[in-house]
């Protein structure tokens, strides 16, 4: 750990899952704050300046939605959603204004740790003054400048589509990108909703990238939400 | 006879106190003439309730401009009346939906037996007061002693007005009050010199009539009795409820034969005052012989007319049919029980009873213990004969046919005598003879008569010397005339009689034919829908026109039930009678005396838990069901009613059963998933207070720690499974079908039983290429619960393989183990709920399976399972491929072109 402690916003009403969260991320040495409702959740990360929020979707007085965009009005901090099963919509809005990745309850705390390593990870790469233009996450190297893909050394050759596609999942790697931000990032917003042919070319990427497509071990799926860049923790 | 009253009536009696405590009442200011000063009572008494606080409303009031009356209306708020537009000319009326918008306490209604507006919604003003009444309004209302319906004829001889304006009696019995506005007659007459009596225009004339002394005596002895009487009735009524006094002896009911006579009316209504007077039940019949389908058209529809007239009076109607009109009466009498018969006096000569029987005579021998009452029902007006003089219902065309067939035949016979016969007049008058049969048989009666004379009249001319004049030489040729003619009416009558019986068997024949096949359409049929199409095909079959019905939608309004080329569509004032029949119960629209103005006639259908359905027909050329046809309806309603009543029981029968099989289940669930739930809580509970103790040392917590967990897991799988299959048996499974590769579901399935998976070996064939619509993520737990399935029941490091195949219109997808396979003959069992394949194993509820069926089927799929060759189980699944993948027109133009910078 770094010298400055590391600083977790916990938005959560339960006492007991609060407890939880709180007793499991002081052990790792992360500083808590903690809120119970979302209006309190986004004064105190103004106060506090959190380097990482977690936010609970089933609050009582504000949609998880809402204080995902209070908070990206001004943080580019990673914010991970807690939420229950049955709340894929909700789920699926607050990734969509900006959450970086869920958790669907019940989790462990080894799920919990490394979502959250992987978000701090990837914040203090894009936190650097020049970004480096070699993006490597496992045997996958994708060099910006000169536009090739590797694979375990093995150059790989991409349409432009699938490069700019990798590319944004490379940029975003171990976060949740909905189906909507793909398609807005790599086609234009005019196809926020064609999901299929993200999912031709993710077919297609797989096929070129990884060694047994039907199990990905990078490109993975979250069904019903989009695709994530799996990153090992 | 017991002391203890009838439980049957008992119950009758608490239902209709249910009915009236809900009906309004009813308080009726009755007098014996007009201006005794009913409505200056019925103000008066209004304004003592308003002083109680009442909220008192005048509906309609005739003040005919006199002073006190209108200032008695004072203060009191009046609903605005409702201005009908009768060619030209308004009339005000009573506006009974403004009414029954304002709801008041005690309405006032003038004028009980005023006749409404034409194109007003009912005929008569008590109809509306009825309506007021039943929506729970309390009524105040005026009426006449001679409007009463059953008092109308004895009024009528007394004064020698004919009143038009009727009230049915069953409106004054049904009254909760009746308040007797008595007037001395001199003070009435005094009245009326004074002006003070109002008098329409019209009854100017008749008034001068009406106001002698000796018939306002009459009149008021008439109100006085009624008023008594249903005091009388009231004061029965008390000590019955009260159990006061043992019912009296019931036993009476009576019979009122009907005929098509004019004044079989009268007799109706004498039948019903000695009914009334005798507090018995009563029937009013009509005999259809032979003999009466002779009637005339006219006729027919004054039967039908007289039996409506003794319906609404209160007597239960039947249409007897038999051979022997006396003789059918006194089988039906003694079916019932009926005590007392009542007939209409003869007018006719007894010439006539002699040539054809006297049905009074064999109706009074043949009534043993019955007595029979021949009552006066004729008057001077109406005396003419109840058979009217034109009788056989055949059309003109076909009378002229006749009487030139009489005469064609009379010119052949007199040809082929003349020419095959010269001088054997014996044989001529065979051939005569011979021609009256053949006419008699193929027209009838009259042309026959008129062959016959012509017969006879040619015979003459052209055989009995001296020919060619009708002068007769010889007198014994006139013996042979009369007996000529004798046997030509003879044989014309006996011919007619023949016919007669065959058509009356034709009809008869017809009408069974149609009930037959109505009863087994309806016996066919399963489903109310389907019951009420074979009964409206088969009444437009019978009737003809149109025919529809009406059932209750769950929103509660009358809607169209059936479809067919019989039927019609019921528009918005059409279904507006439907609904006042479906309300009310009584016939309604054409040829009723309520709406006649509709299109289509409306019954209602009543089953033996009350009303169903409203059949509502619309006759060709306005052509209405006769008396007899109405019967006949009468029965096809009640056969359907009946067949709905059984749809109905089945139906509920069967829900029952499913209610004892979910209930069944229900149990199953609760004691597997109790058990299922509590063995994990059980554990976890145990485990956590162990790790409490500090004497443990830190492998041992560490341990106990992933106890909890597992535990914790499978309780986690547990719930899911129970939540899954509860949205999938509520059916709210919502399944948002996309267009997207198989290989795709199969990876992320894997991807989240990694963990279960461990490093056992995994095979998957599928083609990338392979895309069909599903719901990823419900697709996703099929195939988890599929692969979570083969963990638990193949043994470790045993491969798994996931394989797709793409067929015509489907993609079928495999998921097999190399387990120990499916027990024989469990292939079908193990998608049913809570099976498991050994009890116990693996700490699955059996959920499992039925979930994933569950989605399979939501997707339109199918879900199945066998053995695979050389050991294992295999899980197959189908997803329908319907219409096209979506096509790609990408939007980058250098698709297939690969790209790489130089």
């Amino acid at each position: 750990m770094t010298d400055i402690p590391i600083r977790i916003l916990i938005v959560e009403d339960e006492p007991q899952m609060q407890k939880f969260l709180r007793t499991c991320l002081a052990a790792e040495g992360y500083r808590i704050v903690e809120a119970t409702k979302g209006q309190e959740g986004l004064d105190l990360a103004r106060t506090h300046n959190p380097d990482l929020v977690l936010l609970d979707l089933g609050l009582p007085d504000m949609d998880g939605t809402e204080v995902t965009k209070g908070l990206r009005e001004w943080s580019a901090k990673p914010i991970i959603i807690i939420s229950a099963r049955g709340q894929e919509d909700d789920k699926i809005r607050a990734l969509d204004v900006g959450a970086d990745d869920y958790l669907t309850k019940p989790f462990g705390t080894g799920e919990l740790m490394a979502r959250i390593r992987v978000a701090l990870r990837r914040t203090a790469r894009s936190g650097q003054e020049t970004p480096d233009p070699v993006i490597t996450v496992g045997e996958l190297v994708m060099d910006l400048d000169k536009r090739q893909v590797f694979v375990a050394t093995q150059e790989v050759h991409l349409t432009p589509n699938e490069y700019k596609l990798l590319g944004v999942l490379m940029k975003n790697a171990g976060r949740v990108l909905t189906h909507r931000q793909l398609l807005k990032e790599v086609w234009g917003p005019a196809y926020a909703t064609q999901t299929q042919y993200l999912r031709v070319y993710m077919v297609q990427l797989r096929h070129k990238l990884e060694k047994d497509a039907a199990r990905p071990r990078y490109l993975v799926t979250e069904p019903g939400i989009g695709y994530r860049l799996r990153v090992d923790s | 006879m017991g002391e203890r009253p009838d439980p049957d009536a008992l119950l009758e009696r608490v239902q209709e106190d249910d009915k009236r405590a809900k009906r309004g009442r009813l308080t009726l200011f009755f007098g014996a003439a007009p201006g005794v000063g009913k409505t200056y009572a019925m103000l008066e008494a209004a304004r003592f309730e308003r002083e109680d606080g009442r909220d008192v409303v005048v509906g309609i009031v005739e003040t005919h401009g006199r002073y006190d009356t209108a200032a008695l209306l004072l203060g009191l708020e009046i609903v605005a009346r409702k201005r009908l537009d009768h060619r030209g000319v308004f009339i005000e009326e009573l506006d009974v939906e403004a009414c029954l918008k304002r709801r008041p306490g005690v309405l006032l209604v003038d004028e009980l037996a005023h006749t409404n507006a034409p194109g007003s919604r009912r005929a008569k003003r008590w109809q509306d007061v009825e309506a007021l009444l039943e929506a729970g309004l309390d009524v105040y209302s005026t009426l006449n002693v001679q409007h009463l319906e059953s008092l109308n004829d004895v009024v009528a001889q007394i004064t020698h007005v004919v009143v038009r304006e009727t009230v049915p009696d069953s409106i004054l019995e049904g009254a909760d009050e009746i308040r007797l506005i008595d007037l001395p007659i001199e003070e009435l007459l005094e009245r009326l010199k004074d002006g003070k009596v109002y008098l329409a225009e019209q009854a100017e004339r008749a008034g001068k009539h009406f106001f002698r002394p000796g018939n306002l005596i009459a009149l008021r002895e008439l109100a006085l009795r009624t008023t008594a009487q249903s005091v009388d009735a009231q004061m029965r009524r008390y000590r019955d409820e009260h159990g006061i006094d043992k019912t009296w002896a019931a036993t009476e009911r009576l019979l009122v034969c009907v005929s098509p006579s004019p004044s079989s009316p009268l007799v109706i209504r004498g039948a019903r005052r000695l009914a009334r007077s005798l507090h018995a039940d009563w029937i009013a019949a009509f005999v259809e012989t032979s003999a009466s389908l002779r009637l005339t058209a006219a006729d027919r529809a004054r039967v039908a007319d007289n039996l409506q007239h003794a319906r609404t009076l209160g007597a239960e109607t039947v249409t007897l049919a038999g051979e022997d009109g006396a003789d059918e009466v006194i089988r039906f009498a003694r079916l019932r029980n009926v005590t007392r018969i009542i007939v209409g006096k003869p007018t006719h000569s007894t010439l006539r009873d002699r040539l054809r029987g006297s049905f009074l005579e064999s109706l009074v021998r043949l009534s043993g213990n019955i007595d029979v009452h021949a009552i006066s029902g004729d008057d001077a007006k109406s005396g003419e004969s109840p058979r009217a003089p034109e009788r056989v219902p055949a059309r003109k065309g076909q009378k002229t046919g006749g009487f030139v067939a009489a005469v064609a035949a009379v010119g052949l016979a007199t040809m082929l005598g003349h020419t095959v016969f010269p001088d054997q007049l014996a044989d001529v008058v065979m051939v005569y003879l011979l021609g009256i049969v053949l006419v008699s048989l193929r027209w009838g009666l009259v042309p026959s008569l008129v062959a016959a004379v012509g017969a006879v009249v040619a015979f003459d001319f052209f055989f009995i010397p001296p020919y060619y004049t009708l002068a007769v030489a010889n007198l014994r040729h006139f013996v042979t005339f009369a007996m000529m003619f004798f046997v030509a009416v003879v044989i014309s009558g006996l011919t007619k009689r023949v016919r007669d019986q065959a058509e009356s068997a034709r009809e008869r024949e017809v009408r069974t034919a149609s009930l037959y096949a109505l009863s087994r359409a309806l016996t066919a049929s399963k489903t109310r829908r389907e019951v009420l199409l074979a009964g409206t095909k088969q009444i437009q079959e019978l009737f003809g026109g149109r025919v529809a019905a009406l059932v209750l939608s769950p929103s509660g309004a009358l809607v169209s039930s059936v479809d067919g080329a019989w039927t019609y569509e019921t528009d918005e004032k059409e279904r507006g009678v439907a609904d006042l029949v479906w309300q009310s119960g009584r016939p309604a629209g054409l040829g009723t005396d309520t709406l006649p103005a509709s299109r289509g006639m409306y019954l209602r259908v009543d089953g033996s838990e009350g009303r169903l359905a409203v059949i509502g027909i619309v006759p060709d050329d306005e052509r209405l069901p006769d008396a007899q046809e109405r019967h006949h309806l009468d029965t096809f309603l009640a056969q359907i009613g009946s067949a709905l009543d059984r749809v109905r029981l089945a139906r509920q029968a069967q829900a029952a059963q499913l209610t004892v099989e979910a209930e069944q289940l229900r149990n199953s669930l609760l004691s597997s998933v109790s058990h299922d739930l509590r063995t994990p809580l059980a554990v976890i509970t145990g485990t956590a207070t162990t790790l409490t103790h500090e004497k443990l040392d830190a492998a041992t917590r560490r341990d106990l720690a992933e106890t909890i967990v597992q535990e914790a897991e499978r309780l986690n799988r547990l719930v899911r499974n129970l939540l899954d299959m509860t949205r999938v048996e509520a059916g709210a499974l919502t399944v948002h079908k996309e267009w997207q590769p198989v290989e795709e579901v199969v990876g992320s399935a894997l991807g989240s039983v990694e963990a279960i998976l461990g490093a056992r070996p995994v095979k998957t064939d599928l083609s990338p290429d392979l895309v069909a619509p599903f719901d990823a993520v419900l697709i996703q737990q099929v195939l988890v619960n599929l692969l979570e399935n083969g963990v638990k029941y193949a043994g470790a490091d045993t491969p798994l393989t996931i394989s797709a195949r793409g067929r015509k219109r489907e993609v079928e997808i495999v998921v097999a183990d190399r387990g120990p396979g499916l027990p024989a003959g469990d292939e079908a069992r193990i998608f049913e709920k809570f099976y498991r394949a050994e009890k116990g194993k693996g700490g699955g509820v059996g959920l499992g399976l039925t979930i994933c069926r569950g989605i399979v089927t939501a997707h339109g799929g199918r879900i199945w399972a066998d053995n695979r060759d050389g050991g294992g189980a295999a899980f197959h699944f189908t997803l329908p491929i319907e219409g096209e993948p979506p096509t790609l027109d990408m939007p980058d133009s250098q698709r297939k072109e690969e790209t790489r910078d130089p």
